[in-house]
C-alpha cells in the first residue's frame, strides 16, 4: 500500500514537506496504526507519532487521515482510498511530524474546571443516582481527549485560546448533566462571554470526526438552552 | 442584560424565524397576484400590514446580518482597531439599509 | 571559562525539587499523587504520556469491593477469595488491609465525581466476576463495582481531574531514566529526560514514588499498551535492587486473537460462556462450581488445553468463542458497550448475534517490586528480609506488595492501585513531616544515567531496535508462556544470553534532540530485556505449579518447599527467597488447602 505522510522535524527541515512510503501490508484485519508502526519499524524509525493503547481508548493517536479527523489506532486500512494521505491533527502547533502540542487544548480543559463540585458533607455511603440520572451522562464521560474534534473545528483555529473548543465544551457539559454537582450555576457563568461557548456555530464538524461517536453539538446546544431558561 | 453573547445568539434565532416565516408567505402572497406586472408588484406593498410584515423582514433581515458579520470579525479578524472599524461599517451599513428600505415602502402610499 | 568548563555546563542538567516526586501517571501514580497534593506538598507526577494515555485507561470490568449492593457481602469473604486466588501466596496482612479498605477507597471515588453505573436504588451498580464467593467458597459473590464496561476509563479520567484541582505538578512526556541515589542507599528523586526537547532533567526529591505499571510487552501476544515496558522494574534493578515473584504472569483467557485486546471477564460475570468447536461449554469439566467463573489462570489453562487437544474454533482451530448473544441486545449495548465496539473493530463480529473468538493473552504481572502495605520498596538487608529502601515507594502493578501473589482475581487491580496508592501516599505524608530536611544530593548522582543516554547517540550501522524487540517478545512467548518446563526455560536463557550481546550492537538511526521517540524506544527495550530475564530466571528456578506458573515437570503445588516470594537480582541473576507473610493484620490465617473452583 501507498502512503504519503506529513514529515516535519524542526531540527532538519526548514519547512514540512509529505514523504511517500511504500509497504507490503494486507490490509484486511490491518488498522492504519499497524501500517504506521509497520513503517517505524522496518523502513524508517524516525517516523514520529504517539501510540499507547492502540484499541481506541487512551487517545494518543489523533490525526488527519485522507482529510479527516480520525485515531489511527481504529481506522482499518481497508477503508482508505490510496496513497493514504496522513497529517498532523489540524489547527495545533507541529511539534515533529504527526506529534502535536496539545497545550491549547488542555488548557480550555482545565477551564471548564472538570472535576465534581459537591460542598454537601460526603455520605459514608455513595451519593445516591437513579439508573435515569446517570443515563444523563452516557455520551458525555466516554470522551477520551484525544483531540479530533477540537482540531477538526474551525471557531478552535480562529481562536483557541478564547474558545472553550467541543472537548472541552463536552467536559463541561458532563459536570452540568450530572445529579451529584452542585455548580451547575458557575459553570454556565464561566460560559456566558461572546466566545468561550458562543464561538459555536453549530457545522458539527465535531460530530462528523469524534471516534467515539459522540455529539459536542448536542452538549452545547443543551448548554443554549440552559442558558436561555436561566435568562428567562 | 445577562450576557450580551447568549442576547445576540437568540436575536440571531428569533430573526431566523421571522425571516423563514416571510420568505414562506411571500412567494404564496406574489403567486396569488400572479402575472406580475410593474403596477401589480407595486399594489402587492400598499396593504399597512403587508408593508409592516415587509419592514420586520427588512429589520430582522438586518439584524440577523449584523450579528452574522460580527461573527465573522471575531472569528476572522483580530486586530483590534481593524475589526472596530470594520463593526462600525457594517453597522451603519446595515442601519442605512433599514432606512432606505423604510423610505421605499412608504414613498409608496 | 575554559571549553572544558562550557562542555560541563552544557551538559549539566536542569534541576528541579519537589518534596516527592512520582514515577508514572496511571491509577497508582494519580492515587498516591492527589494524596501528597492534598496535604500541601509539592509534588511532580513524571509521566512519558499525557496521564489518561496511561494504561488504566484500558481496564474494563471494574473494582472489587464488598460493598454488598446486590448480593451479601463483606470484607472477610472479598479476603478469602483473594487468598484463594493467589494460590495461598499473597501475604495475607497486605490482603487484610486491601480488601478492609475496599468499600471506603471505591465510595471515595465515587465522592470524586467517577460515573459508576447505577442500580435502581440508586447505589453502585455490581457484576459478578471470576474467584468471587459468599461465605468462604459458597455461592458466587457480586462484587465488582462497574462504569459499564469503562471503569478503567473512568477511574483515571476522575483521579486526573482532581488532580488538576489540587494543583498537582505534571511532568506530561517525560521518560524517567534512573533513580538517583547517595552511597548510603537513601533514593533522592529520578533523572528523567525531556521526549520533547532532548534534554536531561533532575528531579530531586524526598520521596520518590515508582508507579509504572506492567511489563506486557515483553510478551508477544499482550493485552497490555505499547508504553508497558516495566520501566520502573528497569530502574530498580540497575540500582541492584530486587524485584519478587517475577515468574507469575497472568494471561487472560479472553484477548481477542491478532491484536490482543482484553475482552473482560465481566463478558462472563454478565453471564457469557466458553465453546469450543464441539459447542461444549468446556468449563463444566475444568471447574464444575464456578464453571467460567473460576480463576483466570484456570480458565486460561482450560482454554489453552481445549485448544492443543484440536477442539480449538475458526478456520484453523486456534480459538475458542466467548458466547454471549443470548444475554440480548439491549443488555449488551447498556452493560458491554466497549466490548460490541472492541469486537466489531478488531475481530469483525458483533457479539449481538455471533461469538468473539478469543486466546489467552499476557495480561498481568503479579510480581514487581516488593514493598510493604505503606508502599515502601523493602529488600532483605542487615536485620531481617524486608527493611525499607529510604526514599523510595512503589505501588500499583509495578510494585509486589504482594495482594495477588501467583494468580490475581479480576478487579483486584484497579483496587490494588487506589488503596496503596493512598496508603502510600500517606505514609509519606508522615514520613517527611518527620524528616523536613533533603539530603544533599551527590554531584555524580545523575551519572550513570546520562552516560546510559550517552551510548544511543552513538552513529553507525547496527542493528535495530524493532527486530530486537520482536525477537524478545517472540522467545518469552515460546519460553516462558501458558506453560512452561525446565527444557524450555533453559532454551529461553541460552537464547536470551544471545540477544543480550545483540543489544550490545543496536544503533539509532534517528539522532535529533526533538521528540525522538526511536530513543525512547531504546531505552524502553533495555527495560524490557531485563524484565525478561528476572521472568525466565525466576520462572525456572520455581519447581512447582502454584496459580499463573504452570509446569508440565512440575505439576503440583509444592507448599513445603515453595510457600515463599522468589527474589530476583541482576547481578549474577541471583535468586533469593523470603517467607509469605501468612498472619493477616487482626483475623485468623487462611491455611493453604487445596484449590478447587
Amino acid at each position: 500500500m501507498r502512503f504519503s505522510i506529513y514529515r516535519y522535524d524542526p531540527e532538519q527541515d526548514a519547512k514540512p514537506h509529505m514523504q511517500v512510503y511504500d509497504l507490503d501490508i494486507d490490509p484486511a484485519g490491518n488498522m492504519l496504526l499497524d501500517a504506521l508502526l509497520m513503517i517505524k519499524d522496518t523502513l524508517d524509525s524516525t517516523l514520529t507519532l504517539r501510540r499507547s493503547c492502540r484499541e481506541g481508548v487512551c487517545g494518543s493517536d489523533g490525526m488527519n487521515i485522507n482529510g479527516s479527523n480520525g485515531l489511527a489506532c481504529i481506522t482499518p486500512l481497508a477503508d482508505l482510498k490510496q496513497p493514504v494521505e496522513v497529517r498532523p491533527l489540524p489547527g495545533l502547533p507541529v511539534i515533529r511530524d504527526l506529534v502535536v502540542d496539545m497545550t491549547p487544548l488542555n488548557q480550555q480543559y482545565r477551564s471548564v474546571e472538570p472535576w465534581l463540585n459537591n460542598a454537601d458533607p460526603a455520605p459514608e455511603i455513595e451519593r445516591l443516582q437513579s439508573p435515569e440520572q446517570r443515563a444523563q451522562m452516557d455520551g458525555l464521560v466516554e470522551c477520551i481527549q484525544c483531540g479530533c474534534c477540537s482540531s477538526a473545528c474551525p471557531s478552535f483555529w480562529w481562536n483557541p485560546d478564547k474558545f472553550v473548543g467541543p472537548a472541552g465544551l463536552l467536559a463541561a457539559y458532563r459536570f452540568i448533566a450530572d445529579s451529584r454537582d452542585q455548580t451547575s450555576d458557575r459553570r454556565l457563568d464561566n460560559l456566558q462571554d461572546p466566545y468561550r461557548l458562543f464561538r459555536c456555530h453549530g457545522i458539527m464538524n465535531c460530530v462528523t470526526v469524534c471516534p467515539k461517536g459522540l455529539n459536542p453539538t448536542a452538549a452545547i446546544g443543551k448548554m443554549k438552552t440552559l442558558l436561555v431558561k436561566r435568562g428567562a | 442584560m445577562v450576557g450580551g453573547a447568549l442576547s445576540t445568539w437568540l436575536v440571531q434565532r428569533v430573526s431566523a424565524l421571522l425571516l423563514a416565516a416571510y420568505s414562506l408567505f411571500f412567494p404564496l402572497w406574489v403567486a396569488l397576484h400572479w402575472p406580475l406586472d410593474f403596477a401589480v408588484w407595486r399594489g402587492l406593498f400598499v396593504p399597512l400590514p403587508m408593508r409592516i410584515a415587509t419592514l420586520l423582514f427588512v429589520v430582522a433581515l438586518a439584524l440577523h446580518a449584523w450579528v452574522g458579520m460580527r461573527d465573522i470579525f471575531m472569528d476572522y479578524v483580530h486586530p483590534l482597531g481593524l475589526r472596530l472599524t470594520l463593526h462600525i461599517v457594517a453597522l451603519l451599513w446595515l442601519a442605512a439599509c433599514v432606512v432606505w428600505a423604510t423610505a421605499i415602502l412608504w414613498r409608496l402610499s | 571559562m575554559g571549553d572544558g568548563d562550557f562542555v560541563a555546563f552544557i551538559m549539566m542538567p536542569v534541576k528541579r525539587k519537589f518534596d516527592a516526586v512520582i514515577v508514572g501517571g496511571g491509577g497508582a501514580g494519580l492515587r498516591a499523587a492527589l494524596q501528597l497534593s492534598g496535604s500541601g506538598l509539592q509534588v511532580a507526577v513524571v509521566s512519558k504520556v499525557f496521564p489518561t494515555r496511561s494504561h488504566t485507561v484500558s481496564a474494563q470490568g471494574g473494582i472489587t469491593a464488598a460493598l454488598g449492593n446486590v448480593t451479601p457481602d463483606n470484607w472477610h469473604w472479598h479476603m478469602y477469595d483473594t487468598v484463594k486466588g493467589s494460590d495461598y501466596l499473597g501475604d495475607q496482612d497486605a490482603i487484610e488491609f486491601m480488601c478492609r479498605h475496599a468499600a471506603e477507597a471505591v465510595i471515595e471515588l465515587e465522592h470524586m465525581g467517577l460515573p459508576f453505573s447505577r442500580l435502581d436504588n440508586g447505589r453502585i451498580y455490581q457484576r459478578p466476576f471470576g474467584g468471587q464467593s459468599m461465605n468462604y467458597g459458597g455461592a458466587q459473590a457480586t462484587r465488582t463495582c462497574a462504569a459499564a464496561d469503562r471503569t478503567g476509563h473512568a477511574l483515571l479520567h476522575t483521579l486526573h481531574q482532581q488532580n488538576l484541582k489540587a494543583r498537582t505538578h505534571f511532568f506530561d512526556e517525560y521518560f524517567a531514566l534512573d533513580l538517583l541515589r547517595d552511597a548510603d542507599g537513601y533514593v533522592l528523586g529520578v533523572t528523567a529526560l525531556c521526549i520533547e526537547t532532548g534534554a536531561p532533567l533532575v528531579i530531586e526529591a524526598r520521596a520518590t514514588l515508582l508507579a509504572t505499571g506492567g511489563a506486557g510487552r515483553i510478551f508477544r501476544y499482550s493485552t497490555n499498551a505499547h508504553i508497558n515496558t516495566g520501566d520502573g522494574l528497569g530502574m530498580v534493578l540497575r540500582a541492584g535492587l530486587a524485584l519478587q515473584d517475577m515468574e507469575f504472569w497472568q494471561f487472560h483467557p479472553t484477548g481477542l486473537p491478532g491484536s490482543g485486546s482484553l475482552i473482560t471477564e465481566g463478558v462472563r460475570g454478565e453471564g457469557g460462556y466458553l465453546v469450543n468447536n464441539r459447542g461444549e461449554r468446556f468449563m463444566e469439566r475444568y471447574a464444575p462450581h464456578a464453571k467460567d467463573l473460576a480463576g483466570r489462570d484456570v480458565v486460561a489453562r482450560a482454554v489453552a488445553l481445549e485448544i492443543h487437544a484440536g477442539r480449538g474454533c475458526g478456520p484453523h482451530g486456534d480459538t475458542i468463542h466467548l458466547k454471549l448473544d443470548h444475554l440480548g441486545a439491549a443488555l449488551i449495548k447498556d452493560k458491554l458497550p466497549g466490548i460490541r465496539e472492541l469486537a466489531l473493530r478488531f475481530a469483525g463480529v458483533d457479539p449481538i448475534d455471533e461469538p468473539i473468538p478469543i486466546v489467552p493473552t499476557a495480561h498481568y504481572m503479579m510480581g514487581g517490586i516488593p514493598t510493604n502495605l505503606h508502599g515502601q520498596v523493602v529488600m532483605p538487608a542487615r536485620f531481617g528480609p524486608e527493611e525499607p529502601v529510604p526514599g523510595l515507594y512503589a505501588v500499583g502493578e509495578c510494585a509486589c506488595v504482594s495482594v495477588h501473589g501467583a494468580n490475581r482475581l479480576g478487579g483486584n487491580s484497579l483496587l490494588d492501585l487506589v488503596v496503596f496508592g493512598r496508603a502510600a501516599g500517606n505514609h509519606i505524608i508522615e514520613t517527611l513531616r518527620e524528616n523536613p530536611f533533603a539530603r544533599l544530593l551527590p554531584e555524580s548522582a545523575a551519572e550513570g544515567a546520562l552516560t546510559r543516554l550517552e551510548r544511543w547517540n552513538k552513529t553507525g550501522a547496527g542493528e535495530n531496535v524493532a527486530d530486537l524487540r520482536l525477537t524478545l517478545q517472540t522467545l518469552m512467548q515460546r519460553h516462558c508462556g501458558v506453560f512452561r518446563t525446565e527444557v524450555l526455560m533453559r532454551e529461553g536463557i541460552a537464547a536470551l544470553d544471545i540477544l543480550q550481546t545483540r543489544l550490545e550492537g543496536v544503533r539509532l538511526a534517528d539522532h535529533s534532540q526533538v521528540f525522538n521517540t526511536a530513543r525512547i524506544e531504546a531505552l524502553e527495550l533495555e527495560n524490557l530485556f531485563v524484565v525478561a530475564r528476572a521472568t525466565l530466571v525466576s520462572a525456572l528456578a520455581r519447581t512447582e505449579s502454584r496459580g499463573a506458573h504452570a509446569r508440565d515437570d512440575y505439576p503440583e503445588r509444592d507448599d513445603d518447599h515453595w510457600l515463599k516470594h522468589t527474589l530476583y537480582t541482576s547481578e549474577n541473576d541471583q535468586i533469593d527467597t523470603k517467607p509469605v507473610r501468612l498472619k493477616p493484620l487482626t483475623v485468623e490465617p487462611f491455611l493453604p488447602k487445596e484449590r478447587t473452583y
